[in-house]
């Protein structure tokens, strides 16, 4: 007999398609998961409102669950509360900090304008030497840094509450 | 019912302004002056693709005729867009884009911050999504309008004449007519009286900074939240709609 905690064991075996080495799990984007005898239902949200791995995300579940031999499963989204960056489980930050991502600072960037941004430690040398190039970087989530010491462009996951 | 009436519209203005300005930003996709800004501009051209999606869903939920998205977004005539002529704009030079988003987004930050507080939970839910992304984007936009408008006698020039065009089309922002009325009195969004005079000092203190002076003219031009636009929008919706309306219901 499947558990609600079984398919929660299940879930970490689906990985976000723009960042592999996360987990939907490690990301906090499953909300709730519900299971009754006939219909199996996974709640999630979006880390930001056009993040195209979301269809990929509900696919990937649906799929990964028919193989563990549950028929029908019903992905639905919902917005609220919001998705914030606090919802990264720590397990999830370490595997970050290994892929070279830089993990979120726990502070959103509150600089005014011009001001100088939140420190992000390089994930390849551990410098706090490091300059924000981009608010903005290879995906939503992401904003393009460069470490001043062993000169590694990075990106980091910035934090979003 | 009317209160569904109001509400779908109120949504579907909302949502097209998303939409139309996100078709907008798109289109520098692979132009950016920089690649960094390139990037930067396609991340907030997906941002507000996203949450043109997350509204006129909704929209198709409160109208009850079985529309979704796609077909609110694709299927309409232009007289059906009920965007704000600034977001339809062409994007002239970067400068230009820099200030119809530092416009935009400046007022976006407003109306959502006070959208949190909706009665209206799919909104409130929609505004506090939306508005994390939005502090992003007008941070972006606000330090553009000072690297521009303080930077080269070529820079500020051309931002200024940029400001000079746009000016025209911010009072548009703060439109309200019975659809707003009603939705206030029921404590679903919020007036646009505070909102204005907050956005104006925000402006006002940037674009000081960056050297610009706002237009003394005050002629305003409006029409679009009423289906009467420039010529520009018919021009976007033959790029938008092309493969539906050549190709009805194709998916891939």
């Amino acid at each position: 007999m499947v558990t609600e905690k079984d398919i929660w064991a299940y879930l970490e075996e689906v990985s976000d398609p723009e960042i592999p080495v996360l987990t939907v799990v490690d990301l906090g984007v499953i909300r709730t998961v519900s299971l009754t005898d006939e219909l199996c239902t996974i709640v999630i949200t979006p880390t930001y409102s056009g993040c195209p791995a979301m269809k990929v995300i509900e696919e990937d579940i649906i799929t990964l669950l028919k193989e563990k031999g549950i028929q029908n499963t019903k992905v639905e989204l919902t917005l609220f509360p919001a998705w914030t960056t606090d919802w990264l489980t720590e397990n999830g930050k370490n595997k970050l900090r290994e892929y070279g991502i830089a993990p979120p600072e726990n502070e959103v960037d509150k600089s005014v304008l011009f001001a100088e941004p939140t420190v992000v430690p390089c994930p390849l040398c551990k410098s706090r030497n490091t300059r924000m190039i981009s608010q903005f970087g290879s995906t939503a989530c992401k904003a393009h840094h460069q470490c001043n010491d062993c000169l590694e462009p990075f990106d980091y996951f910035k934090c979003l509450k | 019912m009317e209160k569904n009436t109001n509400l779908f519209e109120y949504v579907l203005r909302m949502g097209d302004d998303s939409l139309i300005l996100g078709h907008r930003v798109s289109e520098w996709c692979g132009h950016g002056p920089i690649l960094e800004e390139d990037i930067a501009l396609t991340n907030i051209s997906l941002d507000l693709i996203g949450q043109a999606t997350n509204l006129l869903e909704y929209a198709g939920e409160i109208e009850g005729k079985g529309r979704d998205g796609d077909a609110i977004a694709f299927l309409r005539c232009d007289r059906e867009y009920k965007n704000l002529l600034l977001v339809e704009q062409t994007n002239g030079d970067f400068g230009k884009t820099m200030m119809r988003q530092f416009f935009f987004d400046a007022f976006r930050r407003l109306l959502f911050e006070r959208l949190l507080k909706s009665s209206d939970i799919q909104l409130a839910a929609i505004a506090d999504k939306s508005l994390k992304e939005t502090k992003y984007h007008l941070k972006h936009s606000s330090e553009w309008m000072i690297r521009l408008g303080d930077g080269t006698d070529e820079s500020h020039s051309r931002i200024q004449d940029s400001l000079d065009s746009l000016w025209k089309y911010t009072n548009e922002l703060f439109f309200m007519d019975e659809v707003d009325f009603s939705l206030i009195k029921e404590g679903i969004i919020p007036s646009m009286d505070g909102i204005q005079e907050e956005w104006l000092v925000y402006v006002t203190s940037i674009l000081e900074e960056a050297t610009l002076s706002i237009p003394t003219n005050n002629w305003k031009q409006e029409g679009g939240r009423i289906g009467k636009h420039t010529e520009h929008l018919g021009f976007i919706l033959a790029e938008l709609q092309y493969m539906q309306r050549a190709y009805p219901n194709m998916k891939w």
